[in-house]
């Protein structure tokens, strides 16, 4: 008998599989093409567009202030680091210097984003290999931030708290408490993650050498935040680029050499850490003082471009503004995170299992609507 | 008429006062039948109540409470709910055999339900191959879901057929030998005999050490049977979807999802009978009342089906290849030298008589 | 032997893993994070800076505090606020003012980013806390904030 499948005369077909663009892995509407033989991946294709909203050509139309509400739109996890961004470019144009006050607030308010969207990373990647509850526990810590956003911002998501200039309102009176509050819950709860998911033997088995990126890689494909650090590349905009009151704090860059799933798992874990670690020598010294300058009720930037980069809870967000000198930008161009991030997925899902290609896209973090602007 | 708790002789001499001896004989089986189906098929719902319940309070949640009081309807709503839903189908599917596995699923693990003795003499059928037909008996349904997957003409489905296929076919030998591990202890396969040796101590104290050992395996080994996490490769939501039974709907769809709920139980209720005890109570304190056994039974296998409940919303889906890795170089090795083991206890008249 | 102490310490975090659920469960009564939401209608408060709708105050004498100076209606990204209107004579002075027919807003397309209400130099407009916005047909998302018959508090000026 000839046992030689290959070099018999089957016939055999490649194995196409469309994973979304409604699929419980892939958090919104992305569309996967995959080429699998058994269960082993041979080609991962992202195919996007499904929710294209056109915002960099919406911000052409709109004015300055008009622009900081349409990034909240992009990556809804990091929305006020995305505010953040925007208002540092348009403030860094107008070479507008904003009070201690507002720096050290933007500061907390953007670790705190960065917390709770890890939070619901998470919950999401427990979720996503099997352990449903880690969702719910993501949540529960999750919900105590966005409490703290809603008392002082007004929303739980899309906050638009930042304006060109400052801020839109004062923190609320309660905002330090609370935040106190979390700080001190929050830490006992992360060795509670790491009790039920990281030490578990399932989830390591799951995770270590799964979705390699050598660091080489990571750079040449434009990988940037966790996803980078998790190959060694440090890459911290916070550390190298230092925006708002970020210079005035110690903290370490979370950075891991294995390049694998569980490297960066780890490395976001850490960052919660540090974030806690940030917010902590903060939030005592919040300087008095006013929460915004005056700015025109039309801002006009300076002819020229513009560039300013932030580093959000998915890596780098840089904005681009090209100005002709009028009210509106004549073109606004987004460095998104998460579009870098997911070119590389192909490249670390192939030869692994489908139950691998999920592994590794929820360390990717994956925020659709920031890859499709 | 007197009424005794073993059922089928009862509606047997009942019967055989009507018509002759092999009439009789089927007509008693036919209504031990119905009333089984009756009584799992709401036991099952219920089942499924608990699993959304305890799944609720294991995940910071109330769970359901809206359909009678603390929810107690929830599933039958659901039943109803299902039964009026359309059918659908996909266009290319392999009508006969589609339609075909969910029967194969349902019947199967309904099936096995017969030979348990839910209290002295309260048991449907006692065959004396026992174990040995209830094995033969779980590993039918992977039939049901192999069809299905394949006949639905769904790739995702199909997939997810396959790999329930390599699962069982693999955990079949752990559930087998763990089993096997007890029968040394026990020397007979009929249930009700197992159950008689267990006067003298419940299985899990008689064999201690390897009984434990037998116990964690077969506890591993009957959740990837029943394709619950960790071990719901079959399913697989993050990755298949729905897997096998993405295409089904309705009633199909619920024959499906009360089979994994019926299978749960009985794996639970194996579990009870063969390594705690079945109906007897600790220490026999409730032996001059035999009714009282369904409690003790049913409260067993409800602490076993908690168990499995735990396990599910507390750990991660096992990888495909792990799944294996974990059968064939961890339990079966075990499994085979915890038999070896038990021989010798056997042999050497270690095991402890209460 | 460490094929044995893997399956021991495999063992072993997966049972610190149930034991993280296992306490939930245990004391799930004081833990529980969902709300029973039309059921605590009474009871939930959203904070004092929710952004629900945009809602005009009027006082007692069913007068607002709008010019019609249109800072909003210039303010929003969407083109959710329109203002109609006019030219009239101010009773008090006898001059000819801006005064608003009309001040509507499209709660559909609004996006709650508040800059209207920032914009806003007279706080005529304002954030409301109700949060059930949800209605049968898209026509009833259509509101005019000003009241029939309502003017402009005396001495607001822009």
């Amino acid at each position: 008998m000839d046992t030689n499948i290959a070099n018999s005369n089957l016939k055999s077909e490649d194995y196409f599989i469309n994973m979304g663009p409604q699929h419980p892995a892939t958090h919104g509407v992305l569309r996967l093409l995959l080429t699998i033989d058994g269960e082993i991946i041979k080609k991962v294709e992202p195919d996007l567009g499904y929710i294209h909203r056109s915002i960099e050509k919406m911000c052409e139309r709109d004015s300055y202030q008009q622009i900081v509400h349409l990034t909240d739109r992009m990556d809804y996890l990091s929305s006020h680091i995305n505010n953040e961004a925007v208002c540092l470019t348009v403030e860094n144009a107008l070479q507008l210097e904003v009070p201690e006050r507002v720096k050290f607030v933007r500061t907390i308010i953007g670790e705190l984003t960065r917390i709770a969207s890890h939070c619901l990373w998470w919950g999401v990647m427990g979720m996503d290999i099997g352990a449903l509850t880690t969702y719910f526990y993501g949540f529960r810590d999750r919900e105590m931030i966005n409490d703290i956003f809603e008392e002082t911002c007004g929303a739980r998501l899309t906050m638009n708290y930042n304006i060109p200039g400052g801020l839109m309102f004062d923190i609320h009176p309660n905002f330090v408490k609370r935040t106190k509050d979390f700080v001190a819950h929050f830490k006992t709860k992360i060795p509670e993650y790491d009790k039920l998911l990281t030490g578990n033997v399932i989830f390591q088995k799951r995770m270590k050498g799964v979705g390699i990126l050598s660091k080489e890689d990571a750079i040449s494909f434009g990988a940037s935040g966790p996803v980078a650090r998790g190959s060694g590349y440090s890459c911290d905009v916070r550390k190298y680029h230092s925006y708002s009151a970020l210079d005035k704090v110690t903290f370490n860059e979370a950075l891991k050499t294995e390049g694998d799933s569980l490297a960066r798992y780890e490395i976001r874990i850490q960052e919660m850490w540090e974030s806690l670690s940030i917010i902590e020598q903060l939030i005592d010294n919040i300087p008095e003082g006013e929460h915004k300058v005056a700015t025109n009720a039309v801002i006009k930037l300076p002819k020229g471009e513009f560039y300013q980069k932030v580093e959000t809870a998915r890596g780098e967000l840089g904005v681009f503004i090209n100005s002709t000198g009028t009210k509106n930008p004549y073109r606004l161009k987004f460095r998104s995170p998460g579009f870098s991030n997911l070119s590389l997925l192909n490249h670390i899902a192939v030869g692994g299992k489908i139950g691998d290609l999920v592994a590794s896209m929820a360390t990717l973090d994956l925020v659709i609507p920031d890859i499709d602007r | 008429m007197n009424i005794t708790l073993s059922i089928t002789t009862t509606i047997y001499k009942f019967l055989s006062e009507y018509m002759s001896e092999g009439a009789a004989n089927i007509g008693a089986m036919v209504t031990i039948a119905l009333i089984y189906l009756a009584i799992f098929a709401v036991a099952g719902l219920y089942l499924v109540l608990l699993e959304r319940k305890v799944a609720a309070w294991f995940q910071l949640r109330i769970g359901p409470n809206r359909v009678g009081p603390w929810g107690l309807l929830q599933t039958m709503a659901d039943a109803l709910k299902l039964v009026s839903k359309e059918l659908t189908g996909t266009v290319k599917a392999d009508k006969f055999l589609y339609n075909l596995a969910p029967y194969f699923v349902i019947i199967s693990s309904l099936m096995a339900l017969a030979v348990f003795p839910f209290t002295q003499e309260f048991q449907a059928f006692d065959i004396n191959i026992g174990i040995f037909f209830l094995i033969a008996i779980s590993s039918i349904g992977v039939i049901g879901i192999l069809l299905g997957g394949w006949a639905s003409n769904n790739k995702f489905a199909l997939i997810g057929a396959m790999r329930s296929g390599v699962q069982t076919i693999s955990y079949e030998l752990s559930v087998g030998l763990s089993l096997v591990t007890m029968v040394l202890l026990t020397g007979t396969l009929q249930l009700s005999e197992i159950i008689e040796v267990q006067k003298n101590g419940w299985l899990i104290i008689q064999g201690h050490f390897p009984a434990i050992i037998a116990f964690m395996i077969y506890m591993i080994a009957g959740t990837a049977e029943t394709n619950r996490a960790p071990f719901d490769m079959v399913e697989a939501e993050s990755e298949l979807g729905a897997g096998f039974h993405t295409e089904y709907s309705g009633m199909k769809f619920a024959y499906f999802f009360l089979a994994e709920f019926i299978n749960m139980f009985i794996i639970a209720a194996i579990a009870a009978t063969i390594f705690f005890g079945g109906w007897l109570s600790p220490f026999g304190i409730t032996e001059s009342i035999p009714w009282l056994g369904i409690f003790w039974f049913l409260g067993k296998t409800f602490v076993l089906v908690f168990l499995m409940m735990w396990f599910r919303w507390t750990f991660p889906r096992l990888r495909v290849d792990q799944l294996l890795t974990l059968e064939w170089k961890y339990l079966l090795p075990l499994n085979l030298l915890n038999i070896v083991l038990m021989a010798l206890i056997v042999w050497l008249g270690l095991t402890i008589q209460l | 032997m460490s094929y044995f102490g893997d399956i021991y310490k495999g063992i072993k975090t997966l049972l610190a893993g149930m034991s993280v659920t296992g306490k939930v469960f245990l004391n799930n009564k004081n833990n529980t994070i969902t709300q029973q939401y039309p059921d605590n209608r009474e009871t939930l408060k959203m904070f004092d800076r929710f952004r629900g709708e945009v809602v005009m105050p009027h006082d007692e004498n069913n007068e607002h505090s709008c010019t019609g100076c249109q800072k909003c209606e210039i303010a929003c990204p969407n083109g959710s606020i329109e203002i109609i209107w006019d030219r009239q004579v101010d009773p008090e002075t006898g001059k000819k003012k801006k005064m608003i027919d009309q001040h509507i807003y499209h709660l559909g397309m609004c996006t709650m980013c508040g800059l209207c209400i920032e914009a806003c130099p007279t706080d005529a407009i304002l954030w409301a806390q109700n949060y059930e916005n949800s209605v049968y047909d898209r026509s009833a998302l259509t509101k005019v904030l000003n009241q029939p018959g309502s003017k402009i508090m005396p001495g607001v000026e822009d």
